[in-house]
C-alpha cells in the first residue's frame, strides 16, 4: 500500500489515480485508409480522400492495426473479444472531418488485463502492485489545428487525421504520482517490448488523460477530473501532485470539486478547466454502420501470440533466476533495445552477473558520455562478450578491462588484438611479483610496523602499491597470495 | 428506322454491335432529347460531350473487334454518384459546385462496361423524399399527367425521380438510381418503368454521398426487365473499398432470365392489405398474382407481422445514420461555407449548415440528432435496430414457404407537385410497401403493372431471398410479358 498523503488541514487524504493512455499504433498506414503516418511530414500531404472526409469515401479496417491491438492485450494478459465493434463518436471540431471519430464504446476489442509495478522503497512503492487494466479500444486520431500561420484564420493539418490509436483505459487503481509514474514507464516498456507503439511522448505517440480525485483514507471515492494530452511521465506526475493538492484545498476551504476536463499547461505547471460536465458533448455513440463487426479467427489471435516477444516480467525473472541483482534486472529489462542488446550480449557467451553488471555500468556509462543511445553503440554485443571473456578467463583484470574498453571505443579494434598490441595481458609470475612487493615493504617499513602491530585495514594499501608497480598488470590473487606470505 | 431513342439497352447494344447504327448516332439522338426536356428539369448537369466520347470509342472498339458490354449505351447518372471532373451535388446547395477528383466505383464500372453518360440526374436533395421536391435545384417533373382534363404537374416519385423521369421521356434507355427506403422502386412505379434494389452489399456504395449507410443500395432503372438484368450485372460486384460489400460472384442474370415460374411459389403478405387504400391498388394487385399463376407459380398467404413498425423504424435508423453522415459537410474542407464578419467556427457551422441544407434535410438531421442523443438513444435507435431485425425475421420465415413475395409497390400512384409538401407524415407514408425490404436488405424490384382510371401507371413490387436477383428478375419478367403495358406519356415539353 503507498503510504503517498496529501497533508490538509482535516487531515491526511488519499489521492485516487485512473489514466487513459493513447498509444499510436505503428503501423505503416492509418486505421481505416491507405494513407502514410509518418511524423513530421509537410502538412497535409498524408492524407487520402477518406482521411478528407470527401463525400461517399468509406472506411475499410487496417488489419496490421487490429492485430497490434491485439498482440498488446495478449502482452497485459487481457481477454481478447473476438467479436468487437466500431462505433462513431458524434461531435464538430475543425480538425475532426467526418464530424466523428470512429471509436469503440460499446464493444472494444480487448477487455480486462493487468500489468504490474515494480517494489521501489525510494518511490514509496513498498512492493510490487498490479494496476487493473479495463480495456483497450482502437479509435482514430483527429488532425491538427495551427493557430500561427495566418492572422485571423486557423489552418488545419490532416496528417495524423486516421491514424489508429490505442485507448487503454487502467483501473482507478493508482494512489501516488509515483505509483503513476512507474505505471506509464511500464506500459510504455511493454508497447516497445510488443513493437505496437513507439511511446515517444515527445512526437506524440504515447499520451495520457490523467483522471485524479481525492478522498479521506476508508471513505468513497470522490469526484474526479479529467486533465487532457498529458506528454511526460513527469507531466502526469506533477498533474496529479497538482490536481489532489488543488482538490484538498478546495474541499477544505468548503468547495466541492466538479466533474470537469482541464488542461496541463506545463509552463506554469498548473492545470486549468477546459469545460464542465454541464457542457460536455453529448456525443451520440452508435455503432458505424460503414462497418461489419470485426470478427477474429483463431488462427489470426494464434499468429498474434507466436508473435509475441518475451515480456520485460518474464525477462527480469529469467535474470534474476542467473543470478543478476534487482536493480540490474530492473535497468537492463526496462528498455527494449537494452534488453535485446544484453540477451545478446549473452547469447556471444557473455557470463550473466558479470555481464549485467559490465552493462549497466561500463557500457551505460561510456555511451552516457558521448551521448548514444544503445541501438548505436560503438561496441557490438559480440565485441563486448570478448572483452568479457578475457576478464573471466583470468588474461586480463577488471581495471585493465576498462582500459582495453576506452581503447575499443577509441580504435573500434578487438578487445583481444588491444591486449596483444599493448602487452596488457595480466601476470601470474611469482618472482616478478615478488621482487616488486619485497620494494613495496621495504620503502613502507613504517606502515609494515603498523600492519603488524593490528592495523589490518593496511593491507589494502599494499595491494594497491603492488599493483601499481606492475602496471595493473598482476593477477590481483596471486599479489594477494604473496603479500599474505610476506607480511607473516 | 425506329427512333433510337425508343430503343431499350438491349436493343441498343445488339444493334449497334449489328451494325445497324453507330454509338455516336444513338448520343446524338439521346442528347438531342436531354436538350429539348428542360421543362422536366431531369437533369442538373448535362454532360453531352461525355455521350458523345464514349460513343466514338464505342464505334472505334466495334471497328476494332473489343466491344464491351454496354459498347454504344449512354446512360443517365443519379447526382448522388461522384464523378471524376463533374460537379456531384446530391441536390444540394452545400455542395453546389463541388467537383470530385474521384469516380464513384458503380459509375466507373459502367464507363468501363462502355456506357457514356448523358448527364447527371436530379433527385431528392441528399436522396431524402419522395418527390423530387426537396432538391436544391427544383423539382423533376414528370412527363405523365392525368387524363382528367387538368394540367396538374405530378411527382416523378423520389429520391431518384430524375431517372425516372427522364427514362420515362425517354432522355436515356437507362440510368443509375439508389434505393434507401424506396427511392429506386417508388419512382419506377410512379413513372412505368422498371427498377430493381439489388440485395445490400451488391454494388458499392464508394463515392456514392451517404444518406443512411446499412440502407444506401444503388441500383438501376430501365424501361423493362431486361435492361434491369443488363445494367445491374455492369454495376454490382465486390470492392474492397466498401467494409459492408458482398465478396460474391455476379451472376449472368440476363442470360438466366426466364418467365417460367413453374415450381415457385409467390408469397401475399396479408398485412399489406392496407386499410382504406386505394381499390385501384389492390385490384392491380390481384391481377399481378393471376399473372404470377399464369406463369405457373404457386400462390400462397404469408404473413409478416411486425409490417407495421416498418415505418416509424426505418424514420429513426435512417435519420440517426443520417445526422451522423452529414456532419462532414461542415464548411471546413469543401462545398458551401458561409463565414459571416468576425464569425468564428461555431458561427461557421451554423451559418454554412443552415444556408446549405433545405428544410427536409434539416428535418431529418434534427430527428437523427434526437433518437441518438443521450436518454433517448435506448428508447428509440436501440429498439428500432431491435424491431429492425424483427423485420428481418419476418421475412425470414415467410421464404420458408415461398420464393418471392408479391405486393404493390406504393400505396397510390404519382400525386401532383405540392400536394403532400405540407405533410411529411403523408409523404413518409409513400414508401410503406417499400421500407420493409430496405430494412431486411432484401433485393426488390418495381415493374409497370397498369394505369389507373386516371391513365397513370401503377407498380408491382416483387421481394425476393438474399442474393436471389435472379428469383425477383424472373418474376418481374413474368409479369411484363403479360402485363403488356406500353403505355407512355404523351410528349407535352
Amino acid at each position: 500500500m503507498s503510504d503517498y498523503r496529501i497533508k490538509g488541514e482535516t487531515g491526511e487524504w488519499e489521492v485516487v489515480i485512473g489514466l487513459e493512455v493513447h498509444a499510436q499504433v505503428t503501423s505503416n498506414a492509418k486505421l481505416f485508409s491507405g494513407a502514410a503516418t509518418a511524423f513530421g511530414a509537410e502538412p497535409n500531404t498524408q492524407v487520402s480522400l477518406v482521411d478528407a472526409a470527401m463525400p461517399g469515401m468509406l472506411p475499410v479496417p487496417n488489419r496490421e492495426c487490429i492485430r497490434q491491438a491485439v498482440r498488446t492485450g495478449m502482452a497485459i494478459e487481457a481477454q481478447i473479444n473476438k467479436w468487437s465493434r466500431f462505433d462513431r463518436k458524434n461531435y464538430f471540431y475543425a480538425d475532426l472531418p467526418q464530424g466523428y471519430q470512429i471509436s469503440q464504446l460499446y464493444h472494444p476489442l480487448v477487455g480486462e488485463g493487468s500489468l504490474t509495478i515494480a517494489a521501489d522503497e525510494k518511490a514509496g512503492i513498498p512492493s510490487d502492485k498490479v494496476i487493473g487494466i479495463e480495456r483497450i479500444h482502437v479509435e482514430q486520431d483527429a488532425g491538427k489545428l495551427m493557430h500561427d500561420q495566418h492572422p485571423t484564420m486557423s489552418y488545419v493539418d490532416l496528417n495524423r487525421s486516421g491514424v489508429a490509436l490505442m485507448e487503454i483505459v487502467s483501473r482507478p487503481d493508482m494512489r501516488s504520482p509515483a505509483e503513476a509514474g512507474a505505471y506509464v514507464r511500464k506500459l510504455r516498456s511493454i508497447l516497445r517490448y510488443v513493437g505496437s507503439c513507439d511511446g515517444n511522448m515527445e512526437e506524440g505517440s504515447m499520451r495520457a488523460d490523467v483522471n485524479v480525485s481525492v478522498r479521506k483514507p476508508g471513505d468513497e471515492f470522490g469526484t474526479r477530473t479529467e486533465t487532457k494530452n498529458v506528454n511526460s511521465v513527469r507531466f502526469v506526475m506533477a498533474v496529479i501532485e497538482g490536481e489532489a493538492k488543488r482538490q484538498v484545498e478546495l474541499i477544505e476551504s468548503g468547495g466541492t470539486v466538479v466533474q470537469e476536463t482541464r488542461l496541463y499547461d506545463p509552463d506554469r505547471n498548473e492545470t486549468r478547466s477546459m469545460r464542465s460536465k454541464e457542457d460536455a458533448h453529448d456525443y451520440r455513440y452508435f455503432p458505424d454502420p460503414d462497418l461489419l463487426p470485426l470478427e477474429l479467427e483463431d488462427a489470426f489471435l494464434d499468429e498474434c501470440r507466436a508473435s509475441l516477444p518475451e515480456l520485460p516480467d518474464a525477462k527480469r525473472a529469467r535474470y534474476l533466476s542467473e543470478g543478476i541483482s534487482a536493480y540490474n534486472a530492473d535497468v537492463l529489462t526496462a528498455e527494449v533495445e537494452a534488453a535485446r542488446w544484453f540477451d545478446a550480449l549473452l547469447e556471444a557467451g557473455a557470463k550473466p552477473v558479470a555481464a549485467a553488471n559490465w552493462v549497466t555500468s561500463e557500457l551505460f556509462g561510456a555511451l552516457n558520455r558521448m551521448g548514444r543511445d544503445i541501438s548505436d553503440s560503438p561496441v557490438s554485443p559480440a565485441q563486448a562478450a570478448e572483452l568479457l571473456g578475457l576478464v573471466a578467463d583470468g588474461t586480463i583484470s577488471g581495471t585493465i578491462a576498462k582500459q582495453v574498453f576506452e581503447k575499443m571505443l577509441e580504435t573500434g579494434d578487438g578487445a583481444a588484438a588491444i591486449v596483444d598490441r599493448e602487452g596488457l595481458k595480466q601476470t601470474s609470475d611469482t618472482g616478478a611479483i615478488e621482487a616488486e612487493i619485497a620494494k613495496v615493504l621495504a620503502a613502507n617499513a613504517d606502515k609494515v610496523e603498523q600492519y603488524k602491530g593490528g592495523k589490518e585495514a593496511l593491507f589494502g594499501f599494499f595491494v594497491g602499491q603492488t599493483m601499481k608497480a606492475m602496471q595493473g598488470k598482476a593477477n590481483p590473487q596471486v599479489v594477494n597470495e604473496l603479500l599474505k606470505k610476506a607480511l607473516g | 428506322m425506329t427512333e433510337l431513342t425508343n430503343l431499350t439497352v438491349a436493343q441498343i447494344r445488339d444493334g449497334h454491335r449489328a451494325g445497324d447504327f453507330s454509338a455516336v448516332e444513338v448520343a446524338e439522338a439521346f442528347n438531342a432529347n436531354v436538350a429539348g426536356a428542360k421543362a422536366l428539369n431531369a437533369f442538373i448537369v448535362e454532360t453531352p460531350e461525355h455521350a458523345i466520347a464514349a460513343a466514338k470509342q464505342a464505334d472505334a472498339d466495334r471497328a476494332a473487334g473489343t466491344l464491351k458490354p454496354l459498347s454504344g449505351v449512354p446512360i443517365g447518372m443519379k447526382d448522388l454518384f461522384a464523378t471524376n471532373g463533374v460537379q456531384t451535388t446530391a441536390a444540394s446547395h452545400m455542395l453546389e459546385g463541388f467537383v470530385p477528383r474521384y469516380e464513384s466505383t458503380v459509375s466507373q464500372k459502367l464507363w468501363d462496361a462502355g456506357c457514356g453518360m448523358l448527364g447527371k440526374l436530379n433527385l431528392d436533395q441528399f436522396a431524402m423524399g419522395s418527390s423530387n421536391e426537396t432538391s436544391y435545384f427544383g423539382n423533376v417533373i414528370s412527363p405523365w399527367k392525368r387524363k382528367d382534363g387538368g394540367n396538374a404537374a405530378l411527382a416523378p416519385g423520389g429520391s431518384s425521380g430524375g431517372s425516372s423521369s427522364a427514362i420515362a421521356a425517354r432522355l436515356c434507355p437507362a440510368a443509375t438510381g439508389t434505393d434507401t427506403g424506396g427511392s429506386i422502386r417508388q419512382p419506377a412505379a410512379f413513372t412505368g418503368i422498371s427498377g430493381i434494389k439489388p440485395t445490400y452489399g451488391r454494388c458499392s456504395r464508394w463515392g456514392i454521398v451517404a444518406f443512411a449507410s446499412s440502407l444506401d443500395q444503388a441500383g438501376p432503372m430501365a424501361r423493362d426487365v431486361r435492361d434491369c438484368a443488363i445494367m445491374l450485372e455492369n454495376m454490382a460486384g465486390f470492392d474492397p473499398k466498401d467494409a459492408t460489400s458482398l465478396d460474391m460472384a455476379v451472376p449472368n442474370w440476363e442470360a438466366a432470365l426466364s418467365s417460367d415460374l413453374k415450381g415457385k411459389t409467390v408469397g401475399i403478405p396479408k398485412e399489406y392489405r392496407l386499410e382504406g387504400i386505394d381499390p385501384e391498388i389492390d385490384a392491380m394487385w390481384d391481377a399481378g398474382i393471376a399473372m404470377l399463376k399464369d406463369a405457373g407459380a404457386a400462390v400462397v398467404e404469408i404473413s409478416l407481422p411486425h409490417t407495421k413498425y416498418a415505418l416509424p423504424t426505418y424514420y429513426i435508423i435512417a435519420p440517426a445514420e443520417a445526422s451522423s453522415n452529414l456532419a462532414r459537410y461542415d464548411g471546413v474542407r469543401y462545398g458551401l461555407r458561409d463565414l459571416p464578419e468576425g464569425a468564428g467556427l461555431q458561427d461557421m457551422y451554423a451559418a454554412t449548415r443552415a444556408d446549405g441544407f433545405g428544410p427536409e434535410v434539416k428535418r431529418r438531421i434534427m430527428i437523427g440528432t434526437y433518437v441518438l442523443s443521450a436518454g433517448f438513444y435506448d428508447a428509440y435507435y436501440t429498439q428500432a435496430q431491435k424491431v429492425r431485425t424483427l423485420i428481418a425475421r419476418d421475412f425470414e420465415a415467410a421464404f420458408g414457404s415461398c420464393d418471392v413475395i408479391l405486393a404493390p409497390t406504393a400505396p397510390s400512384a404519382a400525386f401532383g407537385l405540392g400536394e403532400k409538401m405540407a405533410d411529411p407524415l403523408a409523404m413518409y407514408l409513400n414508401d410503406v410497401f417499400a421500407v420493409p425490404a430496405s430494412l431486411a436488405g432484401l433485393p426488390a424490384m418495381s415493374v409497370p403493372a397498369a394505369l389507373n382510371r386516371e391513365g397513370l401507371p401503377l407498380g408491382l413490387q416483387i421481394i425476393g431471398k438474399a442474393f436471389d436477383e435472379q428469383g425477383v428478375l424472373n418474376a418481374g419478367l413474368a409479369i411484363e410479358e403479360r402485363a403488356g403495358f406500353t403505355a407512355r406519356a404523351e410528349k407535352w415539353w
